[in-house]
């Protein structure tokens, strides 16, 4: 079930991602970072903090927001904007029989 | 046999005298019998003016009556000494006691100087009604007591004493009036200039009124105080008189027991009379090389040099004499002196800075790139350094003006209205004062600009200046009440978070937020609350991962490009051939782009990717450094004893000691320590957040609060202790009570000076509060809990903890310098990390 224009993604194992953390992943050739939040559900996010380049799957996220190791700066699950300047694209994922999907 | 100890005096010098001797085993040699005047356990003086101004006085005794009990002195509270004969080696009391001695100690102190005028005495003996002295606590009680519902107060001298005095009678609501008959308030402390001022600020905003160059001639009595006659005729009328005009020392004891007596009873370098070797003096009634001291430093010096002599610890102490410095607070004016007041010599420097409308006076006298003078009134702030410089003749800034201000980081008086909009503010973030002032015209207070600029959120040196920018662009800079609160997402400040999370048992970062945090999770909290539930829980902590900082998470420092430092622990900066060959061996092995000596005495590999990291720990198989964390970091040291020809204490060996105890201790912010070996510091304690300095015969200053970063500040002097082990414990103490009572990223340069250097010697130096105990345990408690977290490399927290975090990007993108004109010989990386 994918909007025109958007392929899906199949990467392997949804224990790959645990609670609360975030899992860098490329998928063709763009970097993805999919995150799980306390709750169970998925995120995805790209994977590049576009303020200077820090890994989003490494930092630390709440139900609204991934925040960047590097310098702070916030992202929003929803739409990906971050308030201190340029966003990130926002990308649909789930969980199929135990396997993560990414549309993109 | 024991021996018997009778000591004449029972007030600070005599008390403390004692204290010294129980403290070296002098408890189990003698037989310990005080007599005292007053019928009092013992008390501090200083206090008085404490008690007067109506300040919380309850500390006033240093030795409650258990303490004899408890030590088995047997105190004669309300008995005079009359005689001592010396050859049948006896003492004499008024109450008809007759008790032999084998060693004697003076303690007699002072008395007021009552100056002869007409109309001071009743009789002999007693003072006209209205007439008060200011030595004693009773002194004290019944000046409180006259002062009630009295108009008016002189108080003749215009010395330390009498301006407290005045300070103390104003707050009875008296009109005070100070008759000093020299030019200047003050002046055993103060030139000329700065008596001025004092004078200023005593008149204009205490509403003391100050006579100088006057001389009371009588006091006018009708059965009680009526008034005070000047010399010049004049009157000043007045229902009590306190008599300030100088101290006497007791020597009456001395010159009937046949010792020598000048201006007090001569002592020599072993605090000995220097007629009779088991007679010793202490405190104001002796006099030491020509020297009479009424100040409480000299008296502890002496203290400790006489026990020193007396039990045979060390038969050889010696007494040099006091250098005179002092800090007090008078009438609620800062003051602090030391040496010279003013140049002596015609090439002495002679550097002043006066500011009269805001009662600030500084100046400092140096003769030969030395420190020999220096007083400051109304801003203290340099004391710590200048005293230092003072004590032990260390080199001086090339400008001089260094040794009266503080001139390190952007100069707020510089002010926010002259700075140029593209002036960058905020140097970790990179916010220049227009960012600041376009998100105020956004309509944003002092905490949302910050919010939204990340201005002061970096070491947060900037913060004031960030707050003066946004005052002066027409911002509210009115701190907000979640300043107080220990995370943003919780309304509670530490302590009282603290205490909701034990009442309630919250072990899990995630159980705080369900039970406190109104609005549920909040990404900005987890990482100050997974320090402190590590801090509170210790072993018992439930660790969620999510609730970690990467860099918690894999025990490596992130770096800009994704990779990380891997510093492994390197206690004392002291390593060996085998880790360096194996450092190097790995170094190879990873292809490590840059290997650094840290600043913190250590070694730094640095660009390692994250999937190397257990790899690398495994390579190098050594301990973490934690060079990560806000925790406790590293112990630089000196090379101390064994090799260095001037150390005075092992301080490699203690560096080492605290390391290896304290080691990733969780904290409010880093921590970094250095141990010096001698008062040349070349491990830099003065500047580290806990430094210990080795000051000789195993005795060590620990020093807290210092840091030469973001900011530089020297570390204040938190206690000298005896012993390497005391010292251990103190670093311990203070860094628990820090642990529980830092606010998140509060550095001990921001700590210390908020709770106050007294506060922190009262609560963890004196026990005031009995709480040194407990944090002793709950230390404990945590170093008993440490595991060295590179372990995890066996067994990962998480599926995929090691996984690198940009699988795509060629790592490392910084610059590498592999110290060689050749190109570094690092493949590039652009492993696929895709999971599979």
């Amino acid at each position: 079930m994918s909007a025109p224009g958007v392929t899906t993604h199949r990467l392997g194992p949804a224990a790959a991602v645990p609670v609360g953390e975030g899992r860098a992943f490329s998928v063709a050739g763009r970097q993805v970072a999919v995150f799980r939040l306390r709750d169970g559900s998925l995120r995805a996010l790209d994977a590049t903090c576009p303020h200077a380049g820090g890994p989003l799957a490494d930092g630390q996220l709440d139900a609204r927001k991934i925040v960047c190791p590097l310098h702070m700066r916030a992202y929003s699950f929803v739409d990906g904007t971050c308030p201190e300047g340029p966003g990130v694209a926002v990308f649909g994922v789930r969980e199929e029989a135990g396997e993560l999907v990414v549309e993109l | 046999m024991t021996e018997q100890l009778v000591v004449v005096g029972n007030g600070m010098a005599g008390a403390r005298a004692v204290e010294e001797i129980l403290a070296r085993g002098g408890g189990s040699r003698f037989d310990v019998t005080m007599f005292g005047d007053e019928p009092y356990g013992n008390y501090n003086r200083i206090m008085l003016s404490h008690v007067l101004a109506g300040d919380e006085a309850d500390e006033i005794y240093l030795n409650p009556l258990d303490w004899y009990r408890d030590n088995d002195i047997t105190l004669n509270a309300g008995v005079r000494v009359v005689r001592v004969d010396r050859f049948a080696r006896k003492v004499f009391a008024d109450d008809g006691q007759t008790l032999a001695y084998d060693k004697l100690i003076i303690a007699t102190g002072s008395r007021t100087f009552f100056p002869p005028m007409d109309g001071m005495w009743v009789d002999d003996r007693t003072l006209t009604p209205g007439v008060f002295g200011f030595r004693t606590l009773d002194d004290t009680t019944a000046m409180i007591d006259y002062a009630q519902g009295r108009h008016s107060a002189v108080v003749i001298g215009g010395g330390l004493l009498g301006l407290e005095a005045a300070y103390g009678l104003r707050q009875y609501g008296l009109d005070v009036h100070v008759v000093q008959g020299g030019p200047v308030l003050m002046s055993q402390q103060l030139d000329d200039e700065a008596g001025a001022i004092l004078r200023r600020v005593l008149e204009n905003k205490v509403g003391i009124q100050v006579h100088t160059g006057q001389r009371p001639a009588a006091i006018r009595s009708t059965g009680s105080v009526a008034g005070v006659v000047l010399k010049d005729g004049s009157t000043i009328d007045a229902d009590m008189v306190v008599v300030t005009a100088g101290i006497r020392p007791n020597v009456g004891l001395g010159v009937v027991s046949g010792l020598t007596v000048e201006r007090a009873i001569v002592v020599d370098d072993q605090m000995r009379s220097v007629d009779d070797p088991d007679i010793f003096v202490v405190g104001e009634c002796c006099q030491h090389r020509g020297e009479v001291y009424g100040l409480v430093a000299p008296l502890w010096e002496q203290a400790t040099v006489l026990a020193d002599v007396l039990t045979g610890v060390d038969p050889k102490a010696a007494y040099h004499g006091s250098r005179n410095a002092t800090k007090l607070k008078v009438a609620g004016v800062d003051v602090a002196q030391m040496g010279l007041r003013t140049p002596e010599r015609p090439d002495d420097e002679f550097v002043r800075f006066a500011e009269p409308r805001r009662g600030v006076y500084k100046s400092v006298v140096i003769r030969d790139g030395r420190l020999v003078g220096a007083t400051l009134l109304g801003e203290t702030d340099k004391v710590a350094f200048l005293t230092q410089s003072f004590d032990r003749g260390l080199p001086l800034p090339e400008e001089r003006v260094e040794l009266l201000f503080s001139l390190a980081g952007p100069s707020e008086a510089e002010g926010a209205a002259e700075m140029d909009d593209s002036v960058q503010v905020c140097n970790c973030n990179g916010v220049s004062k227009g960012d600041i002032c376009s998100a105020v015209g956004d309509g944003c207070s002092l905490a949302e600009v910050m919010v939204r600029t990340r201005a002061g959120k970096g070491c947060g040196s900037c913060k004031s200046l960030v707050a003066q920018i946004v005052e002066w662009a027409g911002g509210s800079s009115a701190p907000d009440e979640s300043a107080s609160w220990y995370v943003p997402s919780i309304p509670l400040d530490k302590p009282a978070l603290i205490a909701a999370i034990r009442a309630q048992g919250l072990r899990s970062v995630s159980s705080v937020f369900a039970a406190l945090a109104p609005d549920g999770e909040d990404a900005a909290s987890k990482m100050p609350l997974a320090s402190l539930l590590k801090v509170i829980w210790a072993g018992e902590y439930v660790d969620e991962r999510d609730a970690k900082y990467i860099n918690d998470r894999v025990h490596a420092n992130i770096q800009r490009d994704g990779t990380f430092s891997v510093v492994p622990r390197m206690s004392g900066g002291v390593t060996t051939a085998d880790e360096l060959r194996r450092i190097a061996d790995t170094a190879d092995r990873f292809a490590i782009p840059m290997i650094k000596v840290t600043g913190g005495q250590r070694i730094d590999l640095l660009g390692v990717r994250k999937e190397d990291l257990p790899a690398v720990w495994e390579s190098l198989d050594m301990p973490s450094g934690y060079a990560y964390g806000k925790s406790m970091r590293t112990v630089k040291t000196c090379v101390g004893t064994d090799f260095c020809r001037y150390g005075l204490g092992d301080s490699t060996q203690l560096g080492i000691d605290i390391e290896e105890r304290y080691k990733g201790l969780e904290s409010p912010a880093k921590l970094k320590l250095a141990v010096a070996g001698c008062p040349r510091n070349c491990s830099e304690a003065l500047c580290k957040d806990i430094g210990i300095v080795a000051v000789g015969d195993d005795r060590w200053d620990v020093l807290v609060g210092g840091a030469a970063g973001a900011s530089i500040r020297q570390g204040d002097l938190l206690a000298t202790v005896s012993g390497r082990d005391e010292a251990l414990r103190l670093t311990g103490v203070f860094m628990q009570y820090y642990r529980e009572n830092g606010r998140w990223l509060e550095r001990t340069y921001d700590f210390v000076p908020r709770v106050g250097l007294d506060e922190l010697r009262a609560l963890l130096v004196e026990d005031r509060d009995g709480i040194v105990a407990g944090l002793e345990e709950r230390l404990q408690t945590a170093v008993d809990a440490y595991v060295d977290p590179w372990l995890e490399r066996r067994s990962p927290a998480t599926q995929g903890q090691f996984h690198g975090g940009l699988p795509l990007v060629p790592l490392p993108l910084v610059p590498i310098r592999d110290g060689s004109s050749s190109p570094a010989g690092v493949g590039l990386s652009s492993g696929n990390g895709a999971m599979a």
